[in-house]
Parts: C-alpha cells; sequence; structure tokens
C-alpha cells in the first residue's frame, strides 16, 4: 500500500521532504514538502515532466543526496541524520541501484561486477560465488558470467545491473529509468524482470520513469508536478 | 585480498598507458640503481676504511716516497700496534686498458694489518717462499682467467721492463664491498730489481693503532716525529685518506645527487599525471562504487593502491636491471673495482619509489575520495 498523504508507516516512510538547489544566485526548490509511504512488496513507478525532481526523490531515498529539511525513515533506521559513513554502510545493507546507463564497470566481468556489493560482506569465496550464481540465473545470464560488459547487448548489461542490485538482498530497490536507454522488446524485458522480482522474490521496487508502458508494470504509480506528489494510478501486478 | 583484482583490472585497462608508467618507473630506478653503484664506487674506500689504521704519505704529495727506515721509528710511537708498507707499481698487463693496482707490499706485515683479505695459509706460504711471487684479487683472476701456478707479464710504467710473477694464491673479500681486483707482490723483488734511485724508499706506511680513539694523537705524533726531516709525513685516519681521494675526483655526491632529483621529480610529474587522468575518466565507476556501499576511505585506498602498485612493480624491476647490471662487474674496465648495488640502496630505491608513488597518487585519491555520488552519476 502507497500512501502520500502522510497518513501509514510503511517500510520506506518519507516526512516533509524538502530539496532546493541553489543555480546561481536562484534557489530552485525541486521537492517540497513531500511525505510517501511505501509498504514492503510495493512496486511503484514515479514519473513526470524532466526537472520534476524524481531522480532526486530517488537519490534521497537512497542516501547518495541528502534533503534540505524533512526526514526519510527506511526499515526503521532514520537516514537523514546519519553520518557519512554510517550512511555509506547503510546502503551496502540496504539499497540496490538500477541505473538508466548500466554502470557496469567495464574492465570486470559480469561475474565480477554482480560480486561487488558481497565483497563489502564477509562471506567466503564460495558463498559469493552462489550468491552471484543464483543472481545471475534469476536475471537469466548465467551462462554469461565470465563476459565483459562490451560483449553484452544493452538489455544484457542492465540485467547484469539488476543482478548487482539484487545480490546482496536488499531492502529495496531504486531503479531510475532502467528502460531509458534501451529498445522496446529488451526494455520489456527488463521490466518483467523487475516485476518478477516482486512478485516471486518479494522485492520492493521504486521505479523512476518517463516511459507509460515501463510504469504499467507497477502497483501504483506516483506523479511528481511542481515537487508535489500525486497519487496516479493502482495497478494488479502483472 | 578479495580487493586486488579490483586494482589489477583498472591497471590493464589502458595497457599501453599503464606499460609506458611502468616504463618510467622502471629507467628512472634502473638509472637511480646505476648511479647509486656509481657512488658506492667512489666511496667504497670510505666504506672499507678501518677505524683503527693510519695511512702515512709524503707531505708534499702522494707520489713522493718515504724512507723504509721509517718503519721501525713509526712502530716505536706509542699507540702503534703494526705497521706495514706498500708501493704503487703501476703497471700494465699486455694492454694499456687493462689497468688494475698492483702493490709492492711488504709480507710480514701486510696480511696481518689487513684481515679482511682472506688467503688460505699454504697459498699464503708459496708466496712468501716464491720472490717472485704474487697473490691477486678473485675479480682480477676472475677477469684474466688466472689461476695458482700461473706466470703473469707485468709491463712496468714507473718501474721500467717487463716483470714476470707467479701467482702463488688468490684472495676473497669478507665483505662483499671488499676490492678484490689488486695484484700483490713482494717489496724485495721490486727492491732487487728497481733504479738505485728508489732503493730504500717505500709509497707510504699503513698503521694499525691500538685505541681508534687514540687516533689524533697518534696521527699528530708520526708527523711530528719526521718534521723538519727532508721526508716529512701527512698521517690520516684511512677514512680521511680515502675521502681526500673522492675529492680529487670532484663533487660526484652533488653531481649524483642532482640528476637523481631531476629524474624524479619528473617521474613524480608523469606518474602524477597519469594517475590524474587514470581517475578523471572513470568517476563514475567510483561513484557506482560508493553508491552500492563502498567507503570514501576504500576508494582513497584503491586509487593509492594502483599508484603504489605502478611504483612497486616499475621500480622493483628497475632495480633488478641495475642489480642483474652491476652483477656483471665495473663497466670501465677497471675505474671502479667496487661496482656493486648495495642492500641498502636497493631499499633506498624501492622506497624512493614508493614515496613517488604516494605523492602522486595522493591528490587524485583525495578527489576521488570527496566525489559526491550524485555529481558524478550526473555526468555524461
Amino acid at each position: 500500500m502507497v500512501r502520500v498523504d502522510g497518513s501509514g508507516n510503511g517500510l520506506v516512510h518519507v516526512r516533509g521532504l524538502d530539496k532546493k538547489y541553489q543555480r546561481g544566485s536562484e534557489e530552485i526548490h525541486v521537492l517540497q514538502g513531500l511525505n510517501l509511504d511505501v509498504d514492503a512488496g510495493d512496486f511503484v513507478a514515479f514519473m513526470g515532466p524532466s526537472g520534476s525532481g524524481k531522480t532526486t526523490l530517488l537519490n534521497l531515498l537512497g542516501g547518495i543526496d541528502l534533503p534540505s529539511a524533512g526526514s526519510i525513515t527506511v526499515a526503521g533506521d532514520e537516514i537523514t541524520h546519519m553520518s557519512a559513513a554510517k550512511l555509506t554502510a547503510w546502503r551496502a545493507r540496504h539499497v540496490g541501484f538500477i541505473f538508466q546507463m548500466y554502470n557496469l564497470i567495464p574492465v570486470l566481468t559480469a561475474f565480477q561486477n554482480v560480486e561487488l556489493p558481497l565483497l563489502l560482506t564477509k562471506l567466503s569465496a564460495t558463498e559469493r560465488r552462489k550468491h552471484v550464481e543464483t543472481a545471475l540465473e534469476i536475471v537469466g545470464l548465467k551462462d554469461r558470467m565470465r563476459h565483459y560488459p562490451r560483449q553484452l547487448s544493452g538489455g544484457q548489461e542492465q540485467r547484469v545491473g539488476i543482478a548487482r542490485a539484487i545480490v546482496a538482498d536488499p531492502t529495496f530497490l531504486l531503479c531510475d529509468e532502467p528502460t531509458g536507454d534501451l529498445d522496446r522488446k529488451s526494455a520489456d524485458e527488463v521490466m518483467e524482470l523487475l516485476s518478477r522480482l516482486v512478485r516471486e522474490h518479494h522485492k520492493t521496487v521504486l521505479l523512476v520513469t518517463h516511459d507509460p508502458v515501463a510504469a504499467q508494470r507497477a502497483q501504483t504509480v506516483l506523479h511528481l508536478d511542481k515537487g508535489v506528489l500525486v497519487e496516479g494510478r493502482a495497478a494488479e501486478v502483472r | 585480498m578479495k580487493f586486488r583484482h579490483l586494482i589489477f583490472a583498472n591497471l590493464f585497462r589502458k595497457k599501453i598507458r599503464t606499460t609506458l608508467t611502468l616504463g618510467s618507473f622502471l629507467v628512472a630506478l634502473f638509472l637511480f640503481g646505476f648511479l647509486a653503484a656509481v657512488h658506492g664506487a667512489f666511496n667504497q674506500g670510505l666504506e672499507v676504511a678501518g677505524a683503527n689504521r693510519l695511512d702515512v704519505v709524503n707531505k708534499v704529495s702522494i707520489i713522493q716516497p718515504l724512507p723504509v727506515a721509517y718503519q721501525d721509528k713509526i712502530a716505536r710511537i706509542p699507540g702503534v700496534a703494526l705497521v706495514t708498507h706498500a708501493n704503487w707499481f703501476g703497471g700494465v698487463y699486455q694492454d694499456e686498458r687493462n689497468f688494475f693496482p698492483q702493490f709492492a707490499i711488504e709480507e710480514e706485515t701486510y696480511r696481518q694489518m689487513f684481515p679482511e683479505f682472506i688467503v688460505p695459509d699454504d697459498q699464503w706460504n708459496a708466496f712468501i717462499a716464491d720472490r717472485e711471487g704474487a697473490i691477486v684479487g678473485e675479480n682480477i683472476a676472475k677477469r684474466f682467467h688466472w689461476k695458482v701456478g700461473d706466470r703473469i707479464p707485468i709491463k712496468g710504467t714507473i718501474f721500467p721492463g717487463t716483470w714476470e710473477f707467479n701467482v702463488r694464491g688468490i684472495y676473497k673479500g669478507s665483505r662483499p664491498q671488499d676490492d678484490t681486483t689488486q695484484f700483490w707482490f713482494r717489496y724485495k723483488y721490486l727492491e732487487e730489481r728497481q733504479n738505485p734511485y728508489w732503493k730504500g724508499l717505500v709509497g707510504w706506511y699503513v698503521v694499525r693503532i691500538d685505541n681508534p680513539d687514540d687516533a689524533a694523537r697518534v696521527a699528530g705524533a708520526v708527523d711530528e716525529t719526521f718534521a723538519n726531516s727532508p721526508w716529512e709525513t701527512k698521517t690520516e685516519t684511512e677514512k680521511a685518506f680515502a675521502a681526500g681521494f673522492v675529492k680529487q675526483a670532484g663533487n660526484i655526491e652533488f653531481l649524483l645527487l642532482s640528476i637523481g632529483s631531476i629524474v624524479f621529480f619528473t617521474l613524480l610529474l608523469v606518474t602524477g599525471n597519469t594517475m590524474a587522468i587514470a581517475v578523471r575518466e572513470r568517476m563514475r565507476e567510483l561513484a557506482v562504487l560508493k553508491a552500492v556501499g563502498f567507503s570514501d576511505a576504500f576508494v582513497l585506498a584503491l586509487v593509492m593502491g594502483e599508484s603504489l602498485f605502478l611504483a612497486a612493480i616499475g621500480g622493483g624491476l628497475g632495480l633488478l636491471l641495475a642489480k642483474l647490471f652491476t652483477l656483471r662487474g665495473d663497466p670501465t674496465g677497471g675505474m671502479m673495482p667496487y661496482f656493486y648495488l648495495a642492500p641498502t640502496a636497493v631499499m633506498l630505491g624501492l622506497l624512493a619509489a614508493l614515496a613517488v608513488g604516494v605523492v602522486a597518487g595522493i591528490l587524485p585519491a583525495w578527489s576521488a575520495m570527496r566525489l559526491r555520488v550524485v555529481d558524478a552519476l550526473r555526468r555524461v
């Protein structure tokens, strides 16, 4: 269940979130007193025009940017006042990022890219291997784990990116335009994969997209307009 | 260790750049090793100088002789334990390029005076028993393929004629820096054959004293004993004597230091530039690492690790090559008998390379550490 009216106490609990940027002498108010509650297992899509603050919201939820005011609590952790070091450790435990440009490290194989978040854990090499193989199996690329990003198609690269995001079993996935750089067929495959992660693996997914077709996959679509969230359409997970 | 593939993968993403940077370290550290060996060659006398030995030479010049009669007088000075003497022969073997030091020594005391040179007893006894006997250093024997029993003709330059010697022994140094390019023969043989002018004269004396702390007093006493005589003396410690020799060749230390500093400064610029470019072109990747949970300190360590790896491998290879080069021996054919890269110089070179690695890497590593994830991900 997703709420934007300031009621409830979900897995992701946002209250009065403000974000302002200074551009020269001009102050840009990107997010204004935003409230949001997302429960575990929700699949939420954020839509809105360019510059509406979608990516900013995602960055704030992922702890890679700091709000001007307000609070963000994820699974009981209030992250807005954490030190940089604590926030980094928190991200490793709770957040799986999926980027528009995949952001794989080109000199590492698919296996090594997926393994990255696990290097921060105390898992043994054997355990890490097992986790990575499982993640790559979920995204259907176990047979490509020795391939480098340049040897994969865009869709495959994004699936490796998804495997990297889920391998450490984070609390939620933050997807910033994951289909923005893909053709329709690959985009559909990626969105189907994200839906499957919600449906079969009970992941919580927060997605930013411009693509209405991609957004249709979400249970809830929220529109960001002038820094305020407006509830759109709720749908069943396909 | 589980992170090492991150360092290697990043280093080998631009193979040519990495190879060139490694090459810069290699060349610089090879040069460092070579210069250290040259420095060592010039200062060898200082390193091996005995703390309890004094050299007594003619006050006018080292090439002026001293009377052989001084030996007993010096021996009677309180604090003196042993006195020996030697003469510079200055001959050549077969060809004038085959230069090496030959000394006419006083066989009764010379061996006791220099215990760092090791000669087997049977060989020494054979040397004493043979008027034309000679003891040669291990290096010079190797250079000319001499062995015990060989008859060696040496053409005199100061003492005319061809002098024939029988190799009766080969000495070794007890330390790696000991000079084993010398050729010793008996003073009595020289005295017998030389021009009457030289009879009863020796080149210099070497004096062993009981207590090294007493060196200044004994040196003063020696010089005072022969003051106002036709053969006045100048006595100094073996170390001071060797330092005087080094000074004659000019300010080698300053020259080597200048060349070394310029090379290391250039290396610093080259490596600093390489690391700066390497970090700049993968800001986005570093941001992704931070986004997935790698700490600022880890990113700093990653970049520093790459810089230090380049320094250690490139520098290590350069020093290894320099070591191999010095193992081939004196490249000048006799001017630098002690051409040796000491382990301390290797360690110093490695530390200098790592210091360059640290300084070259610290600014790019710092900027990578301070990188804001949001800003870096926004860049295309």
